[in-house]
């Protein structure tokens, strides 16, 4: 079965800039893709080709199997969600949500219909003959929402919908998002620079960086086997410590310390030692620690107090690292100053390249 | 608790700014005043008053050359707002929306007329038509004319320019998301055109449309140059009578253009004021 969206070898050039290079992306039916990165990344631009306001320079991009890198929008099955929502102000809520239906010359009584259901679907029925500008940000998202997908599109292309919304309405928003979509079975296809809804919304993540895809895949393979220093800095909290290859289970630290970890490349090769907080662990210098762990030793530099957690920078001969704790009993505090162990288990760190 | 009765005593600098302020309207609209006062007047003479009247105005309305020349001022107002206005909102379409080459000079041509001296423009266009006719006339033995059919041209040439720079403003503040959801909601170029960009930039449309109307019936140096034998307006009237000494029914004339163009002016007002509410802010300032 062809994949919902089929982008290969797709290049964007604006003058001789590169938005995008060199793309080569399938977006599977029915799933929820999200197009991750920085402003300036080429995500955005990678939408606006699939959209169909921008033609790829180079490259080929389908939608169901159909080649459709040169078509107009107005000819392609796919609806856009707008950053800015892009309501039409001089309609109504419900003539907004018909537009699309219109325009495919669609009967009056199906259209009155599809469009009440379309507002049911997103609880702003009782709002139908109201002006975009009477709602707030909320509602106007969700018209906005309604409006693409009353046509049933086979692709429905988000833009950083939340971006305008504050932090409570976005976090209940992704919800209802990510429910409406398993509800409707569409493809969604959602641009975000925030990691946070990237990872808690997503089926698959493509992270974007300088006009290229850097890794795609499911966001717990993005979050713990980036194969990349960009992709393992750029989401969540993460130590990166310089080492030198020694074989195919070890490596060498800055400090001079030899540890385990899984490399794939040559020996002698400069690599960067990817850890996250979370999955290290603080002993005092008298506990025992099970001689399977890694250890590096260090001393206390500051405690940060987050209620749930505390956050612990240990000043070590291989860097400075940062150490996520919970806050629960039979969780020993450690004192500025003080000596301190850092321990992981191999497996919880990963090698990318310097 | 007191309560504040009155006002506040005024500083002497309060008292001069307001003397200055009534000073300037006496001095913007005295003249005014006296002219429609004096349309009323019975008398032959417009210096002297004898009882209000409004055989002036009758006169006019009686007299041929006045009403030829108003018929003519309607006719060539109506061919060039109706151009003018077509054409200047397709240029303000290309320069908001389209990237071409050669649109920074094109940009940059179309605000001449606004700029060079109306005199300058004038003496162009009389020159332009003189030798296009001479041309015109060796080529294909066809000579055309001074008259209503020049005058027009002019005022389209530069009206739309003003047409333009107001239709212009009124886009730039719409968001072009708006046209690219049309399409995405399967409207065609035109269908999105319709539906949406002329709805919405009609506030400005009909704003240069009333600008471009009023620049066209007050026009009197360009007219004056392109006017053939016959074929005067009503402003390149009046200022003909003029030379040949002030009547009273100049007065009467004047008063009537005077209140046309306070109509045209004020609903043009009303048209740009009503709009701005319309496009909300969240809408406009994502652009």
């Amino acid at each position: 079965m062809a994949a919902a969206v089929a982008l290969q070898g797709v290049s964007k050039a604006f003058g001789d800039v590169y938005a995008v290079r060199e793309l080569d992306l399938a977006i599977r039916d029915g799933e929820f893709f999200s197009l991750l990165g920085p402003s300036g990344c080429g995500k955005t631009t990678t939408l606006r080709m699939i959209a169909g306001f921008e033609f790829p320079t180079e490259g080929s991009l389908q939608i169901h199997g159909v080649e459709m890198a040169l078509q107009p929008p107005n000819e392609r099955p796919v609806n856009t969600v707008f950053q800015s929502y892009a309501l039409f102000p001089h309609m109504t809520v419900e003539e907004n949500v018909g537009f699309g239906l219109r325009m495919k010359k669609v009967g009056g009584t199906e259209i009155a219909e599809r469009v009440k259901r379309a507002l049911d679907m997103v609880r702003l029925s009782h709002r139908a003959t109201a002006a975009p500008k009477q709602l707030s940000g909320g509602q106007q998202q969700r018209v906005a929402l309604a409006r693409a997908l009353v046509n049933e599109p086979e692709v429905l292309l988000l833009d950083e919908p939340l971006g305008a919304l504050d932090l409570k309405l976005r976090q209940a928003m992704q919800t209802e998002l990510k429910d409406l979509q398993a509800r409707v079975g569409i493809t969604f296809v959602y641009v975000t620079h925030d990691q946070g809804e990237a990872l808690t919304m997503s089926d698959r993540i493509g992270v974007m960086h300088e006009g290229r895809l850097l890794q795609v895949g499911t966001p717990q393979e993005i979050y713990e086997r980036p194969t990349s220093r960009f992709v393992a800095g750029f989401i969540g909290e993460i130590n990166l410590l310089p080492a030198t290859v020694i074989d195919h289970d070890s490596v060498r630290l800055a400090g001079g310390r030899l540890v385990a970890a899984a490399t794939g490349v040559a020996p002698g090769s400069e690599v960067t030692v990817a850890l996250r907080p979370e999955r290290l662990e603080l002993y005092g210098v008298n506990e025992v620690i099970p001689t399977n762990l890694n250890t590096v030793r260090g001393r206390v530099t500051r405690r940060v107090y987050f209620g749930d957690v505390f956050f612990y920078d240990i000043d070590t001969t291989d860097g400075v690292i940062e150490v996520k704790e919970e806050n629960r009993p039979g969780v020993d505090l450690h004192e500025i100053g003080e000596e301190a162990v850092v321990a992981w288990d191999p497996a919880a760190s990963t090698v990318v390249e310097r | 608790m007191s309560v504040v009765t009155g006002l506040r005593p005024k500083s002497p600098a309060e008292r001069l700014l307001a003397t200055n302020s009534w000073l300037v309207f006496a001095f913007f609209y005295a003249p005014i005043v006296v002219l429609v006062v004096f349309s009323f007047n019975a008398n032959e003479n417009v210096g002297i008053w004898t009882e209000p009247s409004l055989r002036w105005y009758r006169e006019v309305f009686r007299d041929e050359a006045v009403m030829g020349a108003l018929r003519n001022s309607l006719i060539v107002a109506a061919i060039s707002t109706t151009v003018a206005t077509i054409l200047g909102t397709m240029a303000a379409l290309a320069l908001e929306r389209f990237r071409f080459r050669g649109q920074r000079v094109y940009d940059g041509l179309l605000y001449l007329p606004i700029i060079i001296p109306e005199v300058t423009m004038a003496v162009m266009l009389l020159l332009f038509f003189a030798q296009g006719f001479q041309w015109l006339d060796g080529a294909i033995g066809w000579s055309p004319t001074f008259g209503i059919g020049t005058i027009s041209l002019s005022h389209i040439a530069f009206n739309i320019s003003f047409v333009t720079v107001v239709v212009r403003a009124r886009l730039g503040q719409l968001d072009p998301r708006l046209e690219e959801a049309a399409a995405d909601l399967y409207a065609t170029r035109w269908q999105a055109f319709r539906g949406i960009t002329l709805p919405l930039i009609l506030p400005g449309v009909a704003g240069g449309a009333l600008l471009a109307l009023t620049l066209s019936l007050d026009d009197v140096v360009i007219t004056n140059f392109v006017a053939g034998p016959g074929s005067t307006t009503l402003p390149v009237y009046v200022f003909g009578l003029v030379r040949r000494g002030v009547t009273p029914l100049i007065n009467a004339v004047s008063v009537i253009m005077l209140a046309a163009s306070m109509v045209l002016v004020a609903v043009s007002f009303g048209f740009q004021r009503g709009s701005r509410g319309r496009v909300p802010e969240s809408m406009a300032e994502d652009g």
